[in-house]
């Protein structure tokens, strides 16, 4: 019976993935440590402290209402002058719209369901993990430990937040696990850390409307990436989850084992020290 | 509400966290003070270029073996 089943497993997933015949896995997956972090269960969050579980991911256009940003043209969802027409969902919040759909048909057993969660969040979840580890093997880990134990707990998925939400943590837990392992003396996210910088920024530039233009994307990207691994951990996990995975900021002190000021004090100072690196980028006088 | 105080509810403010009062005083001081005003326009760019950047494709490479680890977990699971 078990022949059969993965017989349908590997023919679905290689609908998915693409025949990988006679390929074995180069990097042995390596066995899960319990740790206080990792808690499968549903977060309990107070009653109005998060948005609403609406099985729709929060995307740019939520966040930038949320943060009262501008969106920039290819995602823009600009809100409509009069609420009363029916607005358009964005693509990405259509796909989206089928996730409670994909987890249920997942718990109920069906692989195919789960390959397209798989498939629909592979590249986030293997971001998050090089931004937290910042080393591309224990990434690559991390994101295969953090599919298989969300295979394995499913059943302990309530549905009370979004799955991806969910997914993160899973994947937060494991990447933490990861870089405490290789540096055990690197700073701790539990620390407090006292900075003593000052936080007014001294010399302040104006970058214009859309500064990210003057580069090419993949320019772009190694700047980004660039400056968000110079900042410390406390710093580069809580900004990663709170403004890219657009967690919470309940869902990021949960994950993280902070409290809400201490996730709030370190996303302020991410913030301002991104600002600043990225200031020698996108300031109007750079000429490129 | 001064130079400090924008900083200092930079967060809250950019979250839409505040109340009406607050961010109304903060508003009056944002449109007097150039300083202030950019420090809230990039960093509120700051996030938004960062929130708009897709993840990079999973390599093909790392795809495979994320497949290969996934084959391999549900035969364990299903034996």
């Amino acid at each position: 019976m078990w022949r059969m089943l993965s017989a349908l497993a590997d023919k679905s997933f290689e609908r998915s993935f693409g025949k990988t015949t006679g390929y074995r896995a180069r990097r042995p997956l390596v066995k899960a440590v319990p740790h206080r972090l990792l808690s499968y269960s549903q977060p309990a969050h107070a009653p109005g402290a998060n948005p609403p579980d609406d099985g729709v991911l929060p995307t740019c256009a939520t966040l930038s209402l949320r943060h009262n940003l501008p969106m920039s043209a290819p995602k823009m969802n600009p809100a409509p002058p009069n609420p009363t027409p029916p607005r358009t969902p964005l693509p990405s919040q259509v796909v989206k719209e089928d996730e409670p759909i994909l987890v249920a048909a997942a718990k109920a057993g069906d692989v195919s369901a789960f390959e397209t969660l798989v498939g629909r969040y592979e590249s986030k979840i293997f971001r998050l993990a090089q931004n937290i580890t910042q080393n591309r093997e224990d990434a690559e880990d991390v994101m295969q430990e953090a599919f298989l134990k969300a295979y394995e707990h499913l059943d302990g998925f309530q549905g009370n937040s979004r799955f991806y939400t969910w997914l993160v943590r899973i994947a937060v837990n494991q990447a933490l696990m990861k870089l405490r392992k290789r540096r055990p003396n690197q700073v701790s996210i539990d620390e407090e850390i006292d900075t003593g910088e000052e936080l007014i920024p001294r010399d302040i530039e104006d970058w214009g409307p859309s500064p990210e233009d003057r580069y090419k994307q993949t320019e772009l990207s190694e700047i980004l990436n660039g400056v968000i691994s110079d900042l410390e951990p406390p710093f580069r996990i809580v900004f990663q989850l709170r403004d890219i995975e657009q967690l919470s900021t309940e869902e990021t002190a949960e994950a993280l084992g902070l409290s809400v000021p201490a996730v709030k004090s370190r996303l302020l100072r991410a913030r301002l020290k991104l600002r600043q690196k990225l200031d020698r980028y996108f300031k109007r006088s750079e000429n490129k | 509400v001064n130079c400090k105080t924008i900083v200092i509810e930079l967060e809250n403010y950019l979250d839409q966290d505040l109340d009406a009062d607050l961010r109304a005083s903060i508003e009056i001081h944002l449109a007097k003070c150039k300083k202030c005003k950019l420090i809230v326009d990039t960093t509120k760019k700051t996030i938004e270029i960062y929130c708009n950047a897709d993840p990079a494709p999973l390599p093909q490479d790392t795809r495979i073996r994320l497949h290969d680890a996934l084959v391999k977990h549900l035969r364990r699971a299903r034996a």
